[in-house]
């Protein structure tokens, strides 16, 4: 009885503070039926791929070559999506594909954000001459065209493996999340609370990553979730141009790029639709997921 | 205002400068050098190398880097690997492919998204509203060569509605009507998919500068003078909205040359960015340096156009 007495009371506290982060959230995404499809099947998507590529598929069995099962067609002796000029599965490869995509869009995201945010936080905090300073140098390389260039640089590097390419890509991500993070916390290192911690004695290193930091929250989750679909993009895009992975590891733009044979884009379709649509799906679905916590994360937007 | 133009175009030559040495150093990691072009089974070695010591390839960095962008300022960058051509014959040959898909391309995207932003932005929290802005929010998000394909496949192969590759038919004659058609016809489909997809941002600014608008005080003014809502959108809201929408145009073209790479790969349609991935798969550097650094002058040049045009039209964007 008492027990039921506080639950009621923690209730109706919670009811009466303002929602917190988290809340807010889920809100948005119970209000967007769309918004929290996307969600749990990107999530199941995501997760699927991983437990296929890591438990059930065999990526030298399916990597073999087999001349004789040359373009089976799909569901033709337990090909699910058929075989590749070289006799290979293609749904293995396609989950093999689709793993390393996202891993290596993970990576890209990971190390470009922690440099953006970190450099845009310090940016912000400080202004003056550190802001100045990289603000010219990001407002240079922003308007460089990168694609070409993250090409030419693949391309010296003399041998390079999957690492090398999320490095490569990264040194050109961090940009634009440390400028759209910066112009936020220039304006949140002007608060109060700041000011107040500054006279505290705090050092300018805990208030920035604990004082500031928490505070974007909001902004950050929404700039990785975007930032992550569109890693999936670039790392896509260049393997199907012949300048992401090396040939030997599958990507789904690689994949995709078997459609540059023209026998293959107009007759066998198997071989480059399924990692096509599974791009078209996984961008479009992480995207929605961005834009609901985006609604989520600025007040006059919010549905719920 | 036109201390900001100035100042503006005073910062690009530090820009262009850095750039160039950015270039100029990737380029030295490349292996070989103008001259490798020269080389065929007939020519003696010592000539070559004679020609290495004359052209200062032992010369320091600095040197060499001052030679070459002097050069490449009266448009000489040398000679190509694979062609065996000047490097400016080659670029200018496929720079005018590029420029007509480019152009027909812009004219697409804004004949596209001009209509369905205002529609957007004037029947805002419609059902139509809604769709526009599902369709800005699908093309945004989706990457432009998956979908090119899909376009090659759909229209091209299964249709075949429209040509898959190349710039105009085989055996016309140049000059004549069909020629110009065939050349027109093979645009067609490469410049309407990319304007399908690159609508995004002209959608989204008319829009909310159309919601905007309407709680303007020139509006209400307006409408209180008895002036019907049809004209006060054509007279009032669209001139005000569309401007900015100019300015736009910097970026826009920024992005196509960007993008060029992908559609021109995916459509077969010989441009420069076609050959930009021609030149990276033959290692032809004399080509590849080029077209970075062309490619780069064109987007500092185009972001210094957009500013300098919203600097114009936009008093709010005015900073002195």
């Amino acid at each position: 009885m008492e027990n039921k007495n506080e639950q009621t009371v923690e209730k109706l506290e919670s009811q009466s503070s303002p929602p917190t982060g988290i809340q807010v959230i889920w809100r948005e995404f119970k209000k967007d039926k769309l918004a929290m499809f996307s969600l749990i099947g990107s999530i199941l998507l995501m997760i699927a791929i991983m437990i296929m590529a890591f438990f059930t598929i065999d990526q030298t069995e399916v990597m073999k070559i087999q001349l004789l099962e040359r373009f089976t067609e799909p569901g033709v002796r337990g090909y699910i999506l058929g075989a590749d000029e070289a006799g290979r599965d293609m749904f293995g490869q396609l989950i093999i594909g689709a793993k390393n995509s996202i891993l290596i869009a993970i990576a890209i995201t990971i190390i470009a954000n922690v440099v953006g945010i970190a450099l845009g936080i310090i940016m912000g905090y400080y202004g003056g001459f550190i802001d100045n300073f990289f603000m010219r140098i990001i407002d240079f390389f922003i308007t460089l065209p990168t694609t070409m260039i993250i090409i030419v640089v693949v391309t010296i590097i003399p041998s390079y493996g999957i690492v090398d390419l999320i490095l490569i890509i990264a040194a050109f991500q961090w940009m634009s999340t440390a400028r759209l993070v910066r112009s936020k916390a220039l304006s949140e290192a002007r608060r109060d609370y700041i000011s107040a911690s500054k006279t505290m004695g705090t050092s300018d290193f805990a208030i920035m990553f604990k004082g500031l930091l928490p505070n974007l929250s909001s902004l950050l989750i929404v700039e990785v979730t975007l930032s992550f679909a569109g890693n999936v993009g670039i790392e896509t895009g260049l393997s199907f141009l012949g300048f992401g992975l090396p040939p030997s590891t599958p990507s789904l733009g690689t994949l995709v790029s078997y459609a540059m044979n023209p026998i293959i884009l107009s007759s066998k379709w198997w071989v480059w639709l399924p990692a096509s649509i599974l791009i078209l799906v996984m961008m479009l679905g992480i995207n929605y997921v961005g834009q609901a916590l985006r609604r989520s994360a600025d007040a006059k937007q919010r549905l719920g | 205002m036109w201390k900001t133009i100035v100042r503006r175009v005073l910062i690009m030559i530090p820009q262009l400068f850095i750039l160039s040495l950015l270039i100029f150093i990737l380029a030295k990691q490349m292996p070989g050098d103008p001259f490798t072009g020269l080389i065929t089974p007939e020519t003696d070695p010592s000539v070559i190398e004679e020609l290495r010591v004359k052209s200062g390839f032992y010369d320091p960095w600095y040197v060499q880097y001052y030679n070459w962008i002097a050069n490449a300022a009266q448009g000489d960058f040398g000679q190509s690997y694979t062609f065996k051509k000047p490097v400016a014959d080659i670029i200018g040959d496929r720079a005018m492919n590029t420029l007509l898909l480019s152009l027909l391309s812009v004219f697409f995207l804004y004949v596209l998204a001009i209509p369905l932003g205002v529609l957007a932005g004037r029947y805002h929290d419609s059902f139509l509203d809604k769709s526009i802005v599902l369709y800005s929010f699908i093309s945004y998000a989706i990457p432009a060569f998956v979908l090119y394909l899909i376009f090659v496949f759909v229209f091209g192969y299964r249709l075949m509605w429209f040509p898959t590759s190349g710039t105009v038919e085989i055996g016309m004659d140049p000059g004549t009507w069909s020629y110009y058609w065939s050349k027109f016809y093979h645009l067609l489909l490469p410049a309407a998919s990319y304007a399908l997809l690159g609508t995004t941002g002209v959608i989204q600014y008319l829009r909310s500068e159309i919601i905007d608008a309407k709680t303007m005080d020139y509006v209400k003014t307006a409408r209180s003078k008895g002036i019907p809502m049809k004209k006060v959108y054509s007279r009032h809201i669209f001139r005000n909205s569309l401007l900015p929408i100019a300015a736009f145009l910097g970026f826009t073209i920024t992005g196509l040359l960007g993008g060029s790479i992908f559609i021109e790969t995916v459509f077969a349609y010989p441009g420069m960015g076609k050959l930009f991935v021609e030149s990276i798969s033959s290692r032809d550097y004399s080509v590849i340096t080029a077209l970075v650094m062309l490619y780069g002058f064109l987007a500092l040049l185009g972001s210094l156009l957009s500013d300098i045009i919203l600097s114009i039209v936009d008093p709010r964007i005015r900073i002195d």
